[in-house]
């Protein structure tokens, strides 16, 4: 799969609002109602707490596909792995799909170590 | 032979496969290792790092359930006072997961014991708590319950749900498991521990305050009984607190050293208690010998509150020196200037306006054109110009309406602070005063 014109940032962003350029939901065709979530170093922090709120927000507004979008973010600690099972979690229940890409490889192995890549679908980033 | 080959061919396959998985087992637990070592490494600075204990909290539940992938989990705090475990932080447990988890003597009893070996669910059903709690353990998947017990003391429990990996929990799992839920029950101890700090604090603080109150009372009572002898300056040591207050606070002092000079006011005549009452009350000019029993009460006074432990540690010293002037032409020990403690220099200055705006039995109190005359003329002999200063500040921002607590009007009356001319009068001694007076009249407008 490749990801098209939602691996950029949305056009239309609010500078206060912190998760505003982190978060963009779109139309794609086939009424799937997609999330893109631009994880960047926010996802690695206790305020990437507000990204779970808003993807369970969004999935109770009907989204079906939550897409994670790793191509800022170098590194995935703990606090953000949490928050991925979270999403992950947030994802089952609401019977959506979870798809992570433009990971790294290094992250990519750290998702298959600890289990992630059984709930998601992964693609990696193009060298 | 050619079948052996085979075989023996199969073997070295089989060699190849054993070695490359447990090659690859061992880059993944490493690999793992350090991802949790990581999480470990973390969770201590979040912990030393003077964090809201909430986030603490949080963050280290989110670094234990990162570390190895586990899917949902919570913290609780237990309060033995309450037999109960509340939770403060939750992450995916669902929504009818209860806030409020009561223990009895044997679940406390028992988790105390596992120290802070994780306990599997399924295999504790003997306990009351996993009794009770069944039902919600199993609605929200949790496999591991660790009790968070610090120096022998059970101060709370984590509950931990599957692995993302589907993977049963190992022996590393549990011991990286064990070393996070350190952490956590640490930073519930310091929680705990800071509390009682605070609790003690403010007790402390109250009965501090408490103290303060009845020294005052006491030092309040005190000037009392010492103007209570001298029926002519009646109220004259609480005026002389007050006015010593008005003036230090004038001078831009903080609160705690106002309020010793205050005390400094009130208790700056004890020494007349050894006075005989008929030379305090004489209606006339006392002879030589009279003035030199008069004279003593500084010496005296210094005496009686030397050996009370006051708040303020110059009390003592206002009283002994309280007569001096700067010229040196005072009394017990004619000290100039320098010499002369400044609050003994504050509380002379208060002393003496309160002198000549009493009635005396000899003579009537004096005009306040003639206050301000007399004040400012002996400014630099008697008293310190930056002194006399302070206190025709606080009388002209009383006059003008910049101070509306009206204390020169309960202590003076209202005509005498309603005398005609009385702001020129001081803004020109101001002036006259020199540069620092002279700043602060143009500041007033």
């Amino acid at each position: 799969m490749t990801i098209g014109p939602e691996g950029h940032l949305p056009a239309n962003t609010d500078a206060n609002d912190p998760i505003a350029d982190t978060i963009a939901t779109r139309e794609r065709t086939g009424n799937v109602r997609r999330i893109v979530i631009y994880a960047g170093d926010y996802l690695n922090r206790l305020s990437g707490e507000s990204i779970e709120r808003e993807c369970r927000r969004r999935l109770n507004d009907g989204a079906d596909e939550i897409v994670v979008n790793f191509s800022r973010t170098e590194v995935v600690n703990s606090i953000g792995i949490s928050i991925l099972t979270g999403v992950i979690d947030a994802a089952a229940m609401a019977n959506a799909r979870v798809i992570f890409t433009e990971v790294n490889e290094y992250t990519a192995e750290l998702f298959e170590m600890l289990g992630l890549t059984r709930h998601i679908e992964l693609y990696c980033k193009k060298d | 032979m050619g079948s052996k080959k085979l075989w023996v061919g199969d073997m070295a396959l089989r060699i190849q496969d054993i070695k490359s998985t447990n090659i690859r087992q061992i880059a993944e637990n490493r690999s793992k290792l350090i991802h949790a070592f990581g999480a470990l490494a973390d969770a201590g600075a979040e912990i030393a790092d003077e964090n809201n204990f909430q986030d603490t909290i949080r963050t280290s539940l989110h670094l234990l359930l990162g570390s190895l992938g586990i899917m949902r989990g919570g913290v609780a705090r237990y309060s033995r006072f309450e037999s109960e475990m509340a939770m403060i932080a939750i992450r995916g447990l669902g929504e009818d997961f209860p806030l409020a988890l009561g223990l009895c003597y044997e679940d406390e009893r028992q988790f105390r014991q596992s120290g802070t070996y994780p306990i599997e669910v399924s295999q504790a059903k003997v306990l009351p708590f996993f009794q009770v709690y069944d039902q919600s353990l199993d609605n929200a998947k949790i496999d591991l319950v660790v009790p968070l017990v610090i120096r022998g003391e059970l101060l709370g429990l984590v509950f931990l749900g599957e692995k993302a990996s589907g993977e049963p929990y190992n022996s590393h799992d549990r011991e990286i498991i064990r070393a996070m839920s350190r952490h956590i029950g640490v930073a519930i101890s310091q929680r705990l521990i800071l509390a009682e700090l605070e609790r003690k604090a403010e007790e402390n603080r109250k009965l501090y305050d408490e103290m303060r109150l009845t020294y005052k009372d006491t030092v309040r009572a005190f000037a009392a009984a010492i103007d209570s002898k001298d029926k002519y300056t009646e109220g004259h040591c609480v005026r002389v607190g007050k006015y010593t207050e008005i003036i230090a606070s004038e001078l831009g002092w903080g609160n705690e050293e106002v309020e010793g000079a205050a005390v400094a006011g009130y208790l700056h005549d004890v020494g007349k208690l050894t006075v005989e009452r008929k030379i305090i009350n004489a209606p006339y000019r006392i002879n030589a010998k009279e003035s030199r029993e008069l004279n003593r009460h500084p010496s005296v006074g210094y005496e009686i509150l030397l050996p009370i432990h006051h708040p303020y540690s110059d009390v003592p010293l206002a009283a002994k020196y309280h007569h001096e002037r700067l010229d040196g032409r005072g009394y017990p020990e004619g000290l100039y200037d320098c010499e002369i403690p400044y609050i003994a220099k504050i509380v002379n200055l208060a002393d003496s306006f309160d002198a000549m705006t009493t009635d005396r039995p000899y003579k009537r109190r004096r005009p306040a054109a003639e206050v301000i005359e007399d004040l400012s003329r002996n400014a630099g002999k008697q008293f310190a110009p930056e002194l006399v200063g302070a206190l025709f500040r606080g009388i002209l921002r009383e006059a003008i309406g910049d101070d509306t607590d009206k204390r020169f009007r309960r202590l003076l009356g209202r005509e005498y602070m309603e005398t005609e001319g009385l702001v020129p009068m001081i803004k020109s001694a101001l002036n006259n005063l020199g540069g620092i007076q002279t700043v602060s009249v143009i500041s007033l407008g």
